[in-house]
């Protein structure tokens, strides 16, 4: 019996996948993404599979290349397989039709996710897996960590012995990411499973030229039809053989699996029928409702296709009468879900055959749940067979949401369990900085792998990347967990940040008689009185105990920094009991050293004496009888907001989203702009401070800042009378704004403190050189004040931009961000170019943005960054695909064009009424600068006037098209794995459309949103996901592969490096009337260390050349110049200088020093090639310039 | 041939020249060159525990940043492949000692009790011939008293010499009040050795950016003169073998160290700088001015010029820093 393991749905697949595969052809996606991490480390380090032999892992340009690769491999005879979810699975249909057609055996597996509709969404559902049924790929279903490890193996012993390719699917995040109790399969379970000569079957169909064949022709009408039909003795033959490798899986396991498992009273009348993790709920339901005598019971599918009608309606109980199919995905205008269709025709086909199994065909209904991760709770099933059970039930119903608008979706009892009795629940609400998730998942892992106890853990996020919240829900008893679901009545709360209790209704999941735990910053016998009087209310009433310890100081004492990770994990040990301490201790020190070993004797000692500290700090806080506090809960989202973002957004914020009804959401995936300023997070202990005596009013503080905080304007002295006390201004250092005054402003709780600021300020205080003009100060004095000036600051004017000098950093601090107070990390080095772009043209800019970083924190909800204007004008943004992205934006501005050449015929039919002066330079009035577009406005104003009343046709659609006259800026926004990877084909063909786009990569070099794997822009020596070893090829020179098309703007920016330059490439970009691109270098905590040097770094990548900057202008090139300027200066600082400071670098110098110095030694001279090829393009003679002859003397 | 051998550690070498601490010394083939250019012992580079300890907190905390925060991302780095530590250091050391004849001294600075003992140990472990301590401390604390300071320096190496058996050197800093005191009580530590001195990076003001700046430049014939002088003073009566590092450029250099009592002179800034082939130049120098002089043996010189050999002991005491200054007053008339 091997020893049972706790592992998440990710790694129980991974570990059968890799065991039997040779060739793993991977691409990042969520929630999938760390099956292929997995399979890439395991091949780092020399881990062989099955057979003995390391495999092959390649991570491929998009899922579409990763299918490719895939089938090429099947083709020449390797066992292969890919990982995936989602949109990538969608890029990998076209050849799941041909391997399933040419009889390939091969495994997919998917964490089964939403597809991106009115929205993208990471979380789980099964509409990419129903994408797919069409493909001919077997289709094989788990729903929990044990299900999906053992399927995954069925699944290749039964593609193997079916030829027919599998999809083995799992639910995203629910199963890919719960962390569980399981058995794993060992070697020699997978070696058996495997059939020998099934293996060389397949590798004798590989192609080879010793006997060769043909395949991949293309066949006509005359045999086309026949041949296609000639597959369908392996598909009957299917669903036996995956019979008979889950019996022998069985023989060896004692784990068995039927095609479609029946679970429930054998005389059940009501039937829920299901796949994935929502069976094991309803299973888990179905106990509890027999219990109380209902002859209830549950079908789970497993094998899906190919659907094996029969074996379906022979599991079900012969008393049947009324089932209802629970499907999780939605089919818009089908007559009903794929699954609840299969079911009724197999019931149909069984009721219309020669020996039907019922004497009545059960009642069918059709019902959907869970979609995007929607919970799945005891109480939804309930209600679900209540329904069932009514006299009239309802149909074609959901359940888990309010449909208050088509009025599809069953009412539920919320606080109905099912759980069994004596399992513990806990829940923690932790920082994603403080380390809780890490340090819940070692202890689950604890109890599960150091006692006898069944154990579950699964973590939620929210979705910032900066200051985000996490919550752990952890389950554990002596009875096996089938709750696929969030705790609730929890019997241990702890909450590792103060601040949430006042923010969050932390303590709405507990049950009476919990145990609370609170990470408080003050001594125990304090911390009553600082609770908001709704959690007193509530400790007493549940009668709460609550304990506390000031951890953080703990966490600091031992050398942990604000890691309280370690602390309250042995204070949750020492209050839930569940090892005794002295055992909790140990192994809790034994896992530390398993975990941190590796990084260093220092590191494991710190924890050990945080572990230490942790039980002498802890005490017990005396609960009074009343409620004594006088502090609320503060508000989700600040005064004065909107009454959609009252309504609407602060309940997602307050995390009750979930109770929404349908009628409170959007219906087309279109959000109010500029939601983000009502979110006030108040994430950072300090926050900038102006000293306006020493400022030079440069503005580069503005420029860096990330999150758009830090604002300035210059006003009347006069606008400044009646300012709150303290507010701050100084004499404008302009010489056209005389007397006028300058005032810098923080919007500190928007502010997430990265400090990027003070760094970047210029200025140092003469008599104190530690001291700059922004300086960092703690936030909790300040607030009060802060917000009243911030407040204030955003009634003054903004300075008129005719006023200003654009091509300067220090006037362009001047104009109004349109991109505000983002879910970015601290520090994020791509948010300062995107706040940039939407101050020089956000208020005439479409924004297309590939998925990715850029589209989260751009666009994931609850608040949106993009934001308007005083005018109501800002930059439209949308999403819409990951790879799509060029020609999405593309889309945008052939629409656009057209738009306005319609505008235009109209302006010309309709000359005669409006006045032709108006017309004519409505028309031909240039737009190069914003003062002409302001004129421009002001014509269009004129138009809309002088249209004003008419109801002719022409006249209403030239008033509805009259804005388009006005200069747009399209700018196609994304990060370096769509335009270096996915992206590339596309980019490339929308460059050379010639069209008048914007194109801005983000570069940090990595696939930053799903965890920083490798991209082609990853540089030469640098260590990422799936290039453990530091990555072998130098950086793709997209900038040159633009420039080939000669007709495209190319330009190389760091804004670290030369911030000047930013500006002036931006403008040049916009201005250039064709398509542009621009490489914008942005730093990312996927390339290891504190981002507050961010732009300190920006500037050694610029100085060791390695990030030259440079223009390539092709309107330049028409004026007779040269098109392309070197603005870098030549490499001054060796490449080592630069990249050493960085971890992506130096884990492989320590890793392994011999292969870092000679990766070094090689980026080192990619970096001077690279400059002296640049060098020579600088001086390649234009066109007119005649080369001097061979023949001329050398100087 | 005069005989060039002299004593080091216990280690009997065959000439005084020891390549001393230096990148040279990080790899393998550079130290065969040395080694192939007549180096008697090579130092390695020191292993910094606090370096160790820097490096392993910084990593820690750039792979632990943004780790388990975000829904998409639970990291963003591979797994660590190697453990952090001295292991790469001991690595080398081993892989130096398998590579050359000659023998090896490893070179450590500590930063805690138990991490100078548990690295000195493993140091030994890895096969390091002797180990040269790089101690120093930068007392800033104004309320630390001098007496405080060299009980610290006395209790470690005490600690250090009773938990290895090779031989141990301690690299001395020249800011010790009493010296020769100082060195005597190391001695009576257990210190078999001492290495004078350790030079450090030294701060400088870049008055542009208004920046503190550490600069530390390759040393210069003139580095040698304060060397000369306390080995010079404390020949003969500090029972522990007296080595010179800093300023050790030509055979001149050499002898002088031999003569003032070293039994090693040990070379880095100028094999840096003319790479490792100078020290051929530098031992056939050496024989050539020794057979020019009549000297038989190195041991036959050594101490010859120290404190108490020397006719005018007080050319190496306070009056000769008056009769610099005359002399130079002198120059100055001369030129006027």
């Amino acid at each position: 019996m091997p020893r049972a393991q706790m592992l998440d749905g990710n790694e129980a697949v991974a570990q059968v996948a890799y065991l039997a595969s040779e060739v793993i052809a991977i691409y990042p996606i969520t929630p999938s993404s760390t099956m292929g991490e997995l399979a890439d480390q395991w091949a780092s380090e020399d881990k062989p599979n099955a057979w003995g032999a390391v495999p092959t892992v390649i991570e491929m340009q998009s899922e579409g290349g990763a299918a490719g690769a895939l089938h090429g491999a099947l083709q020449a005879g390797a066992l292969s397989t890919t990982f995936t979810a989602s949109q990538g699975l969608l890029l990998m249909i076209p050849n799941m039709y041909k391997i399933a057609g040419e009889l390939t055996p091969t495994v997919f597996h998917v964490a089964a996710r939403a597809l991106a509709t009115q929205a993208l969404s990471i979380f789980g559902d099964h509409s990419d897996v129903m994408a797919a049924r069409a493909t001919g790929f077997a289709m094989l279903a788990s729903g929990s960590v044990q299900e999906a490890m053992d399927l995954a193996l069925v699944a290749h012993a039964a593609t193997l012995g079916s030829r027919v390719p599998f999809l083995h699917f799992f639910d995203g995040f629910r199963t890919s990411h719960e962390v569980a109790k399981a058995l794993p399969l060992s070697l020699d379970d997978v070696r058996a499973l495997l059939d020998d000569d099934a293996i060389r079957a397949h590798r004798q169909r590989g192609l080879t030229p010793d006997h060769p064949v043909i395949r991949g022709t293309a066949q006509n009408p005359d045999v086309f039809f026949q041949a296609r039909e000639s597959c369908n003795p392996w598909y009957l033959a299917c669903p036996a053989i995956v019979q008979q490798m889950m019996d022998r899986l069985a023989a060896r396991t004692g784990r068995q699996y039927h095609l479609f498992d029946y679970e429930g009273d054998p005389d059940a009348e009501q039937v829920l029928v299901l796949m994935g993790s929502g069976a094991e709920t309803v299973a888990e339901t179905v106990e509890v409702l027999r219990a109380e005598g209902r002859k209830v019971g549950v079908l789970k599918v497993r094998l899906y296709r190919p659907f094996s009608g029969a074996d379906l309606v022979a599991a079900l109980p012969a008393s049947t009468r009324r089932i209802t199919v629970l499907d999780r995905t939605k089919e818009p205008g089908a007559p009903g879900d794929p699954l609840y269709l299969d079911v009724v025709t197999a019931l149909m086909e069984d009721a219309s055959g020669a020996a039907p199994r019922f004497a009545t065909m059960p009642r069918v209904l059709a019902g959907r749940f869970g979609l995007g991760s929607k919970e799945f709770t005891p109480g939804m099933v309930k209600a679900v067979f209540d329904n069932l059970a009514s006299a009239a039930p309802r149909n074609h119903f959901t359940v888990g949401i309010d449909d208050d608008v088509t009025h599809t979706s069953l009412p539920f009892d919320a606080t109905f369990s099912a759980e069994a009795p004596g399992t513990k629940r806990a829940v923690f609400f932790g920082l994603g900085s403080d380390g809780t998730v890490g340090a819940n998942k070692n202890s689950i892992k604890i109890i599960g792998e150091e006692t006898p106890l069944h154990a579950q853990g699964y973590f939620v996020y929210d979705s910032k990347k900066s200051g985000s919240i996490t919550t752990s829900h952890l389950r554990f008893g002596t009875a096996p967990i089938r709750s696929s679901y969030l705790v609730s009545d929890a019997d241990f709360v702890a909450c590792h940040r103060f601040s949430f209790l006042e923010r969050m209704d932390v303590l709405g999941v507990a049950a009476p008689g919990a145990t609370l735990l609170l990470a408080a910053p003050c001594p125990a016998d304090e911390v009553w009185d600082r609770l908001p009087a709704p959690v007193q209310a509530q400790i007493i009433a549940k009668q709460l105990r609550v304990f506390s310890i000031d951890a953080a100081a703990v966490a600091k004492a031992a050398g942990m920094g604000g890691r309280i990770n370690t602390v309250m994990q042995v204070c949750f040990f020492a209050l839930s009991g569940v090892l005794p301490r002295d055992e909790a201790i140990a192994a809790i020190k034994h896992s530390i050293e398993k975990t941190y070993a590796k990084r260093g004797e220092v590191i494991v000692e710190k924890n050990f004496a945080a572990v230490d500290a942790a039980l002498a700090n802890l005490c017990e806080v005396p609960v009074p009888a009343t409620v004594t506090s006088r502090l609320g809960m503060r508000p989700a989202v600040a005064p004065g907001a909107p009454e959609f973002v009252q309504l609407v957004t602060s309940r997602i914020i307050e995390g009750r989203g979930d109770q929404l009804p349908v009628s409170a959401l959007p219906v087309d995936g279109t959000w109010p702009s500029g939601t983000s300023q009502w979110e006030k997070r108040s994430i950072a202990a300090e926050v900038p401070a102006w000293d306006q005596d020493i400022c030079i009013q440069c503005g580069k503080c503005i420029l860096v800042c990330p999150h758009a905080v830090i604002r300035a304007t210059v006003c009347e002295p006069a606008a400044l009378e009646g300012a709150p006390d303290g507010f701050k201004s100084a004499k404008a250092r302009w010489r056209q704004f005389g007397e006028q005054r300058y005032t810098l402003q923080v919007a500190t709780e928007d502010c997430t403190g990265c400090r990027l600021c003070v760094e970047i300020c210029p200025v140092k205080n003469k008599s104190e050189t530690r001291l700059k003009a922004i300086n960092m100060a703690p936030h909790e004095p300040r607030l009060a004040e802060a917000r009243a000036h911030w407040d204030f600051f955003r009634q003054l004017p903004h300075t008129p931009r005719s006023e200003l000098s654009l091509d300067h950093v220090k006037d362009v601090q001047l104009l109004e961000p349109l991109f505000e107070f983002s879910g970015a990390c601290a520090g994020c080095g791509e948010t300062p170019y995107l706040k940039l772009m939407s101050q020089l043209f956000g208020d005439r800019a479409v924004v297309a943005n590939a998925t990715g970083c850029s589209s989260i924190y751009g666009g994931n909800l609850p608040t949106t960054p993009w934001t308007t204007n005083g005018d109501g004008r800002g930059p439209a943004w949308a999403n819409s695909l990951f790879e799509d992205n060029a020609e999405f934006g593309l889309g945008m501005r052939v629409a656009l064009d057209q738009r306005r050449r319609h505008a235009e015929a109209l302006l010309h039919q309709l000359a005669g009424s409006v006045g032709e002066r108006l017309v004519e330079e409505l028309l031909g009035a240039s737009q190069d600068t914003d003062a002409r577009i302001a004129t421009q406005r002001e014509r269009v104003v004129a138009l809309r006037a002088a249209l004003a009343g008419r109801d002719d046709a022409a006249a209403r659609e030239l008033d509805a098209l009259a804005d388009v006259l006005v200069k747009k800026s399209v700018w196609i926004v994304g990060g370096d794995g769509w335009a270096y990877d996915i992206g590339f084909g596309g980019l490339d063909h929308v460059l050379a459309s010639g069209r008048n786009v914007n194109v801005l990569v983000l570069d940090t070099e990595v696939y930053s949103n799903t965890g920083g794997q490798m991209s082609k822009a990853t540089p030469r020596g640098a260590v990422a996901k799936f290039a453990a070893g530091g990555k072998q090829a130098p950086k793709k020179d997209l900038a040159l592969l633009a420039m080939a098309h000669r007709h495209v703007y190319v330009a190389s920016v760091a804004m670290g490096g030369d911030d000047g330059h930013v500006v002036k490439v931006f403008r040049e970009a916009d201005a250039f009337d064709g398509p542009s691109l621009i490489l914008a270098y942005s730093h990312c905590i996927a390339h290891g260390y504190d981002l507050v040097h961010g732009m300190a770094q920006q500037k050694l990548a610029v100085q060791s050349g390695y990030w030259p900057l440079f223009r390539y202008n092709p309107a330049l090139a028409e004026a007779g110049q040269r098109p392309f300027v070197l603005d870098s200066k030549p490499p001054s600082i060796a490449f080592q200088k630069y990249a050493y400071n960085e971890t992506r670098y130096t884990m492989l110098a320590h890793a392994h020093p011999e292969a870092a110095r000679s990766l070094l030694v090689d980026a080192q001279d990619d970096v001077l090639a690279r400059w002296r090829m640049y060098e020579s393009l600088a001086g390649i003679p234009h066109k007119d310039e005649v080369p001097p002859s061979p023949e001329a003397p050398h100087a | 041939m005069p005989d060039l051998g002299t004593e080091y550690l216990g280690l009997t070498l065959p000439n005084p020249i020891v390549a001393s601490s230096s990148p040279l010394a990080e790899r393998i083939d550079e130290l065969r060159r040395l080694e192939d250019a007549g180096v008697s012992a090579v130092v390695l580079h020191s292993l910094f525990e606090e370096q160790i300890n820097l490096e392993s907190h910084d990593l820690e905390n750039y792979l632990t940043h943004g780790a388990d925060s975000y829904q998409e991302a639970s990291s963003y780095f591979p797994e660590l492949s190697a453990a952090m530590g001295p292991e790469s250091y001991l690595e080398h050391l081993a892989r130096a000692k398998k590579a050359l004849r000659i023998p090896v001294i490893a070179s450590l600075n500590g930063a805690s009790p138990g991490g100078w003992t548990r690295y000195a140990r493993r140091m030994e472990d890895a096969g390091a011939d002797a180990l040269e301590l790089n101690v120093y401390f930068v007392p800033t604390d104004p309320a630390m008293t001098s007496a405080a300071v060299e009980r610290m320096y006395l209790e470690l190496v005490q600690d250090i010499t009773s938990s290895v058996a090779i031989p141990v050197a301690v690299k001395l800093t020249p800011f010790f009040s009493a010296p020769v005191h100082m060195a005597t009580e190391l001695a009576a530590m257990g210190a078999k050795g001492l290495v004078l001195f350790n030079r450090f990076y030294q701060p400088d003001i870049d008055l542009e950016n208004l920046e503190v700046v550490p600069t530390l430049a390759l040393s210069s014939p003139w580095t040698l003169r304060m060397r000369l002088r306390w080995v010079a003073i404390m020949y003969g009566h500090v029972a522990a073998d007296l080595a010179v590092t800093g300023g050790v450029h030509s055979a001149e250099d050499v002898i002088k160290s031999m003569m003032v009592g070293a039994r090693v002179a040990m070379m880095t800034s100028a094999v840096l700088k003319h790479g490792p082939g100078h020290v051929t130049k530098v031992l056939d120098d050496m024989a050539a001015w020794m057979e020019a002089h009549e000297y038989d043996s190195v041991r036959q010189m050594r101490g010859s010029m120290s404190h108490r050999a020397v006719a005018e002991p007080a050319a190496f005491e306070r009056a000769n820093y008056m009769k610099v200054l005359r002399s130079y007053a002198l120059k100055g008339d001369r030129r006027s």
